[in-house]
């Protein structure tokens, strides 16, 4: 009963973590639509933006990363660490 | 169904609790490839390039050189082995997802060892420019109060940069993972009216994953590389020159 319950807590938490997820999408989503309107404008400067864009995305998305993280060590890690200790 | 999601395998266990596993071994794989690489594009070079290697190798070299030079500065120009080596090596561990190996970038341990080499330059250049008493009174702008924030800053730099790559790395091997044993379950239920053996071959597996592959294992592992070399160059560069 116990370990369901540990194993239940563990996949929910794992599920809210990645809420986490919707900051950096919605970030990368204004970042990218403003490099298009950029490159709209001045189609010259195609390759720079897109270089900054990048940049600026996978930097955006690092605290994507640390809540997919929380997720990943609750589903792989935290079970074995709490079923351990009853 | 089974799915097997596993870290690195453990190979070999030595005394001391030293452990030879799949990340080690495949990041050895790859050192003697690049190694036997740098060997083939170089060895019996001539002033006027005679093939193509060489001129590929030139290339190679001008481009590493541009990149430093352009976001760094000229007087950095001796960064440029480097960085050229950080991006080969992570590159290659990425790309080696393509051939069925477990990338050792999917393991935090590799990729915090990159990230700590970066670390100690941002903190030689930091304590070149301001010395330890500067470097210390600046941990305590704007006022003193903020000084644990600021040494937490200091430590979230490789933190970050390390998490940032074995994030994407990691993601695409599970997500791969869990895709191929979705689709073996799904082909084994479509195709259950078959006799015999016709019925376990998972045809379904054609196709999708491949295209899942282009983006996590090409494209995902080509800008983290990029991305973990910009972001040395930038951080050292704006080190050394904030004075």
């Amino acid at each position: 009963m116990e370990k369901a319950i540990i194993m239940a807590a563990c996949a929910l938490g794992a599920g809210i973590s990645m809420f986490g997820g919707i900051g950096p999408g919605i970030g990368e989503g204004y970042a990218v639509g403003k490099a298009c309107e950029a490159i709209g404008r001045q189609p010259e400067t195609k390759g720079d933006v897109t270089t900054t864009m990048l940049m600026g995305c996978a930097v955006a998305e690092t605290t994507g990363l640390y809540s997919l993280i929380i997720a990943m060590l609750l589903i792989f890690v935290a079970p074995g660490l709490f079923i351990g200790k009853l | 169904m089974n799915v097997e999601i596993t870290g690195a395998r453990i190979f070999l266990r030595l005394p001391f609790g030293i452990l030879i596993t799949e990340t080690q071994v495949n990041m050895w794989i790859i050192m003697l490839v690049i190694a036997l690489l740098c060997k083939w594009l170089t060895h019996n070079l001539k002033i006027k390039p005679a093939g193509k290697r060489q001129v590929v190798a030139e290339y190679l070299v001008t481009m590493a050189n541009n990149f430093v030079v352009t976001n760094m500065g000229k007087s950095f120009k001796s960064f440029a082995p480097f960085i050229g080596a950080l991006f080969t090596l992570s590159l290659l561990c990425s790309l080696s997802g393509l051939f069925g190996l477990y990338p050792p970038t999917a393991d935090l341990n590799t990729t915090l060892g990159f990230a700590t080499v970066t670390f100690v330059l941002i903190m030689y250049y930091k304590l070149k420019t301001n010395g330890l008493k500067g470097y210390l009174k600046g941990l305590a702008e704007p006022i003193p109060v903020l000084a644990p924030f600021n040494i937490i800053g200091e430590f979230s730099t490789p933190i970050s940069m390390a998490i940032r790559m074995f994030g994407n790395i990691s993601t695409g091997v599970v997500i791969s993972t869990l895709v191929y044993a979705a689709l073996a379950w799904l082909s084994s239920v479509v195709l259950q009216w078959l006799p015999g053996a016709l019925a376990s071959i998972p045809i379904l597996q054609l196709g999708l994953p491949a295209i899942l592959s282009i983006y996590f294992d090409l494209f995902s592992s080509v800008l983290q590389s990029f991305i973990f070399c910009m972001l040395t160059v930038l951080y050292i560069a704006q080190e050394a020159k904030s004075e």
